[in-house]
Formats: structure tokens, C-alpha cells, sequence
């Protein structure tokens, strides 16, 4: 293969998105949606096994990685870190009229993006879900809205020619499949495990990052159609799952403290246990 | 024009065992959720020689069912499901549609929801109607910290993929009747883009940890190798397994299995014991379908403290031994 033969390249997309690093709860009350600003923000972990999926396909195979976020201005930082990991340049989606949506309008939003800026890719890799919304949605979603096969949950894969081999683990079944290219995968954690930044990449990201920033105007979108407005599912209420705890605290000498947990508690462990746990008298 | 009777919807996904009984579970919920606003519960099969299954769904509460049945539908696929459904959905226009959250119906509900421009709630845990009439669904977000309330005001159906477990089925009654609507296949069909190259049941030792009824989990608060190593006999008393956090592998004070969180395992045990950990995220991602939670903390601050029905404030190891000795006291055999 001839270098510069963009033909016969294996061009492909990685979407990713910034995720609230610590476990504090930035959401507004009134409306509902996280307030991402509040907190410090990472790469979604199965994003980050997406990237590292596609740089080996890309070392392997004569490959190009375009990185994809759609978010708040300061997701851009996740696109440095991918271009420091490998990625050979990066899409902001970045819009205060975006703000809001939920995966249908996020993905639908992803795939207009796609279209337009990068409608010449083999695959599309994603993560399989995100650490704080937890949809695992917007992958699938987005090989809909551009009617492209999708596979989910993918463990491992190899591309060959026009077909790409997948494996993956499925409702207990250990599955290999092959699907038609182009195609989209959303990535576990399990196999591709992230590799370290190197110094030089990090540099070279901050030096002159190849990022193209767009809004919704440049592609061409009607408000109503994202963010917020657009979104067909609205969240009425968000709210700590552990305020239900009764939440007893024991304190004092450890033998005394399990006394009191059996004399409190015996049954709720025994019920379980199937074991008689009344003290014996 | 005559008006459609109102109707609740089911995906009937039978393939394994797991995902027959997720099946059942949403039956059994939309029977409830169609007492409220006055609907029919039906249920979709789709696949060959599906006799058994749609009987089955009859007995366990599905007034009417679909069924597509053709030898060209013998295994599960995306693609073509997403049509059959999306075909039915229009024609009939049910108010709500409901898939078990198996990996399978986690990779068809987003498809099929995109391709009717409606609204999807992902893995939700309840499901409710309020005054309007409305499907109130909650889902967990953020490590299931958080709980979210989620609706689809306007757009038809209101989708959601439900969590296995989260409702009880049924109890069956082979006496019931339910009408059987059979359902032709298409001509038009999509071609295939995905072939199933092999397919194999999984080991099941795998499970193990994250069926357990009991599981005890240690962190680095277990301060040794060796202390840690007592978590093994305190499972092995309450015939539960055990479960760890990142540091607590990287040391290899456990085995990589025994991994429990975001990426890793998500266990859902009756009764958890959590020794000497703090409640990163990363961590409580993987516990929060545990049931009844014990955790022992020297900081009582901690995360993992605030999420717990029993706080222990004390030394992680000294609980642990007291525990032993106390449970092979009182347990009698
Ligand atoms: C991308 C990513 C993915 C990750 N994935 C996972 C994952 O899947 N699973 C996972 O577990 N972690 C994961 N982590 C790591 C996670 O963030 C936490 O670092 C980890 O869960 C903390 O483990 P710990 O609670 O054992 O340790 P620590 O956070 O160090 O907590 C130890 C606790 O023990 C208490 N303690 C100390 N001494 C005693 C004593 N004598 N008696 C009683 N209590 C005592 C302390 O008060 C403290 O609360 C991940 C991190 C990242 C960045
Ligand atoms: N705002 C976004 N920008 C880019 N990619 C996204 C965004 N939201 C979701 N994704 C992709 O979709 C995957 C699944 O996200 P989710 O459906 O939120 O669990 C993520 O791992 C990303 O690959």
C-alpha cells in the first residue's frame, strides 16, 4: 500500500464524551440535568477502551482516528487527550443549544456531525455506556440514524477487508459475529485496556491541537430539534438512591458490635443464609 | 373510524432462561400499569416454533399475542426484529412498549426507538402512572447514586428497557385464554448485516460472584494480605463469596476475579458485607442492586457508610474475626 493512499485506509471515528470525575452530586434540582461544570470532568472509561480499540486497529491496519464529543466548552480537554493517545483529529460538538439532550437528540446530533464532517469512515467505535448517564443508547442509536449495522458490547474485534470479527459477550452466550463495514461497535472495558499518555503526545496535543469546533449552526440545525427542546424524554426528578438507608451506625468493641448486629439483625442475615441465627441459649 | 383499545406492550424475549423471566416480570408489571389507565396487555414473539413460549405468556398474564413465526427467524436478529416491531407498533400504536433490559433487548430498544422517533428510558427499576396517565419511569444514573424520573410527555410509545429482577412475574395459570394474533412475515424485509459466526454458553463459574446471595467485600482498609485472607473464611461461614476493590487486586491480596465495579463486576447480593472501603464511584457502580448492606469503617464519613443499613465504626479485621466467631456460635448444623 502505497503511504498517502487514503483510499485504502481504515478511517475511523471514535466518539467520546467528558464525564464528572468525582462522586458529588452536580445536578440542578429544578431541571434535573447535571450541572457538569460543578465537578471536574475525565473520559468516559469505556470511551477511553473505544480509543485504545481503534489504536491498535489503527497500528495494525493503515489507519486515521478522528475523535468525536459532543459538550460543554471544557470537554475539550478530553479531545487533547485523545490526540495525545493517538487520535489524528477531533470534532467539538460544542453549542449552548445542545445542552440537554437526551440520547435520542444526542445521537441524532452526533450523526448530522458525522455526516458532514467525516461521512467517509469504515468504523465507528463508541464506549458501551457512560459512567454517569448509563444509557448505552447513543451508540446504537447513532448506527440507526446513519442505517448502519451496530453490534454491542464488544470484548474484542479484528477488522479484515469490508468485514470487521467480533466477540462479545451476550446474555450468557460467548458470540462471534461478523458484521459488513461500514459498521458501529460500542466497546466493554475488559479487553482494551487504555495505554499511557506519552510525554511527546501530550505536547504535541497542546501544541497545535487539530480540533474543528462547530455549533448547531453549522450543521444546519433547527433548535427544536436539540438539546433540551428537542429531547422527546424529559426527567422530572432526580434524587439520592441511598436516602431510603435507615442507615443504623454501631459503634464500640468489636464483639459487642456483632452481638448488637445479631440481636438487631439475625433475621434479615438468616432469611438469606437459611440458618438459624438466634443465640443460642 | 373506529378507536384502538388502549394497549400495554410487551417484547417477548425468550431466548435464555434470564431473559424468558424478564419477560414474565413486565407482564406481570403492565398488568398492573393496565389496570390504571384501562389498556390490554399484549406481548410480541417473534422466532420459530415459539408455541411454547407464547402458551406461557398467556398463562402469565398476556391478553393478546403477535406472533410472528417463520423458519426464517430462527435466530435473533437485530435487524430484522427492528422492522417486524416498528411495522407492528405503527398499525397498532401501542401506548406503551416495554423490553427487558438483556443485552439483546439493550441493543434493540435504542434502535427500534430511534427508528419511531419516540423517547427511551434505559434500565429503569420503577415504573408507575400518574394523575395524566402518564408512564412515570425511574432509572439510575451515576452509578446509581442517583435516581432519575423519567418521562416521554408527548411522543407514542413511551419505551423503556427494564432491569431483570426489578418486578415479580405471575404466578401461571394454564387455564387462562389470551387471543393469538398471527402475523405474516413480510416480504420486505432487510437483509442480514450482522452474521452469528459461533455461539457458545458461557462457563458458569464466571456467575458466581455475581449471583451470590451473600457476598463479603474487603478493601484496603483490610490493611494485609493476611487479614484479608479472613474474609475467605467469614464467605466460606455465611456460604457467600468474595468480592474486592481495585487496590485490594493490585496487591494481590485477591484474585483478579473477585474485582467488584463500574467496569468490572456488578454483584446484587441479598446481604453485603463491606469491610475497609471507602465507596469510590468506580466501586459502588458495581454494588447498587445490592439488597441489605453491612459496612465497617474506622471513618465513618466514608461513602460506603452513608449507603449502608449498618454503619460499624471500628477496625475492619477485628469485625471480621468477631463475626466468624460469633456466626459459627450461633449457626447450629
Ligand atoms: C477508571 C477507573 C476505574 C476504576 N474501577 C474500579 C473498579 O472497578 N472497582 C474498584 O473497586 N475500584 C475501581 N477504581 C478505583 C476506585 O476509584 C477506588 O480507588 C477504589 O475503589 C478504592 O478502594 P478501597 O475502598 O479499597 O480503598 P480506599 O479508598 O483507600 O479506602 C479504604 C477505606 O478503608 C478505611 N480503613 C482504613 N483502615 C481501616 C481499618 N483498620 N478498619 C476499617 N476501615 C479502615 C478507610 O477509612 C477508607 O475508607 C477505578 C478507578 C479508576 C480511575
Ligand atoms: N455527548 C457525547 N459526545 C460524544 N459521544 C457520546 C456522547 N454521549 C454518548 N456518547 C457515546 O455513546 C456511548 C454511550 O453513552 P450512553 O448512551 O450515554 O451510555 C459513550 O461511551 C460515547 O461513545
Amino acid at each position: 500500500m502505497r503511504a498517502g493512499d487514503t483510499t485504502k485506509m481504515l478511517k475511523m471515528i471514535v466518539c467520546i464524551k467528558q464525564v464528572p470525575m468525582v462522586s458529588e452530586l452536580p445536578w440542578d434540582p429544578k431541571t434535573g440535568v447535571l450541572t457538569r461544570d460543578a465537578a471536574e470532568g475525565m473520559m468516559n472509561p469505556a470511551c477511553k477502551s473505544a480509543l485504545e480499540a481503534a489504536l491498535r486497529l489503527k497500528e495494525e491496519h493503515n489507519g486515521q482516528i478522528t475523535a468525536i464529543t459532543m459538550g460543554p466548552p471544557m470537554a475539550m480537554e478530553v479531545l487533547h487527550e485523545a490526540l495525545a493517545m493517538g487520535a489524528d483529529r477531533c470534532l467539538m460538538l460544542s453549542d449552548p443549544k445542545m445542552a440537554g439532550a437526551d440520547t435520542q437528540v444526542t445521537s441524532f446530533t452526533l450523526a448530522r456531525a458525522i455526516e458532514i464532517f467525516c461521512s467517509d469512515y469504515d468504523l465507528i467505535l463508541c464506549g458501551c455506556h457512560t459512567s454517569d448517564s448509563e444509557t448505552a443508547q447513543v451508540g446504537p442509536q447513532i448506527a440507526e440514524e446513519l442505517d448502519i449495522p451496530s453490534a454491542a458490547y464488544v470484548e474484542n474485534l479484528s477488522v479484515k477487508g469490508k468485514t470487521i470479527r467480533i466477540e462479545r459477550i451476550a446474555d450468557h452466550f460467548l458470540e462471534t459475529l461478523e458484521m459488513d463495514l461500514p459498521g458501529l461497535v460500542t466497546v466493554t472495558t475488559g479487553h482494551f485496556t487504555p495505554r499511557y499518555i506519552p510525554i511527546g503526545g501530550l505536547q504535541d496535543a497542546f501544541g497545535e491541537p487539530n480540533i474543528l469546533t462547530v455549533g448547531a449552526h453549522d450543521l444546519s440545525l433547527d433548535e427544536n430539534t436539540i438539546g433540551l427542546k428537542g429531547s422527546p424524554t424529559k426527567i422530572l426528578e432526580v434524587f439520592s438512591s441511598t436516602a431510603g438507608k435507615k442507615n443504623v451506625v454501631l459503634t464500640g468493641a468489636p464483639k459487642k458490635i456483632v452481638e448488637e448486629l445479631f440481636k438487631r439483625f439475625d433475621d434479615t442475615i438468616g432469611s438469606v443464609i437459611r440458618k438459624d441465627l438466634k443465640a443460642v441459649k | 373510524m373506529e378507536r384502538k383499545k388502549r394497549s400495554i406492550w410487551v417484547f417477548g424475549d425468550y431466548r435464555n432462561y434470564f431473559q424468558n423471566r424478564v419477560t414474565l416480570q413486565l407482564i406481570s408489571r403492565a398488568n398492573d400499569l393496565a389496570k390504571i389507565i384501562g389498556a390490554e396487555v399484549c406481548v410480541t414473539v417473534f422466532g420459530h416454533d415459539t408455541d411454547e413460549w407464547v402458551g406461557e405468556y398467556i398463562a402469565h398474564g398476556a391478553m393478546k399475542v403477535y406472533v410472528c413465526d417463520h423458519p426464517d427467524l430462527k435466530f435473533y436478529s437485530n435487524d430484522v426484529y427492528i422492522t417486524l416491531m416498528e411495522r407492528l407498533v405503527r398499525r397498532y400504536e401501542p401506548e406503551i412498549l416495554l423490553v427487558g433490559a438483556t443485552t439483546f433487548g439493550r441493543e434493540f430498544a435504542p434502535r427500534l426507538a430511534k427508528r419511531l422517533k419516540t423517547g427511551l428510558t434505559a434500565d429503569c427499576i420503577g415504573l408507575d402512572i400518574n394523575e395524566d396517565g402518564i408512564l412515570i419511569q425511574t432509572a439510575p444514573a451515576f452509578g446509581g447514586n442517583l435516581l432519575t424520573k423519567i418521562v416521554t410527555p408527548e411522543r407514542r410509545p413511551q419505551m423503556a428497557t427494564v432491569r431483570p429482577g426489578t418486578f415479580q412475574e405471575i404466578p401461571h395459570n394454564y387455564h387462562a385464554t389470551g387471543e393469538i394474533v398471527p402475523v405474516p412475515l413480510p416480504e420486505d424485509l432487510p437483509k442480514d448485516r450482522i452474521r452469528l459466526i459461533s455461539s457458545e454458553r458461557q462457563p458458569s463459574r464466571e456467575q458466581k460472584l455475581e449471583d451470590a446471595a451473600v457476598v463479603v467485600c474487603g478493601g484496603r482498609g483490610m490493611g494485609s494480605r493476611k487479614k484479608f485472607k479472613n474474609l475467605y473464611e467469614l464467605a466460606r461461614v455465611l456460604g457467600g463469596e468474595v468480592g474486592a476493590t481495585r487496590p485490594v487486586v493490585y496487591s494481590k491480596w485477591a484474585e483478579d476475579e473477585t474485582l467488584v465495579g463500574q467496569a468490572d463486576k456488578h454483584i446484587k447480593p441479598k446481604v453485603l458485607f463491606s469491610f475497609g472501603i471507602s465507596g469510590a464511584i468506580q466501586h459502588t457502580a458495581g454494588i447498587k442492586d445490592a439488597g441489605f448492606i453491612i459496612a465497617v469503617n474506622k471513618n465513618p464519613n466514608a461513602v460506603m457508610m452513608k449507603m449502608a443499613d449498618v454503619a460499624i465504626v471500628a477496625d475492619a479485621g477485628q469485625v471480621c474475626t468477631a463475626l466468624i466467631r460469633e456466626l459459627k456460635k450461633r449457626i447450629r448444623s
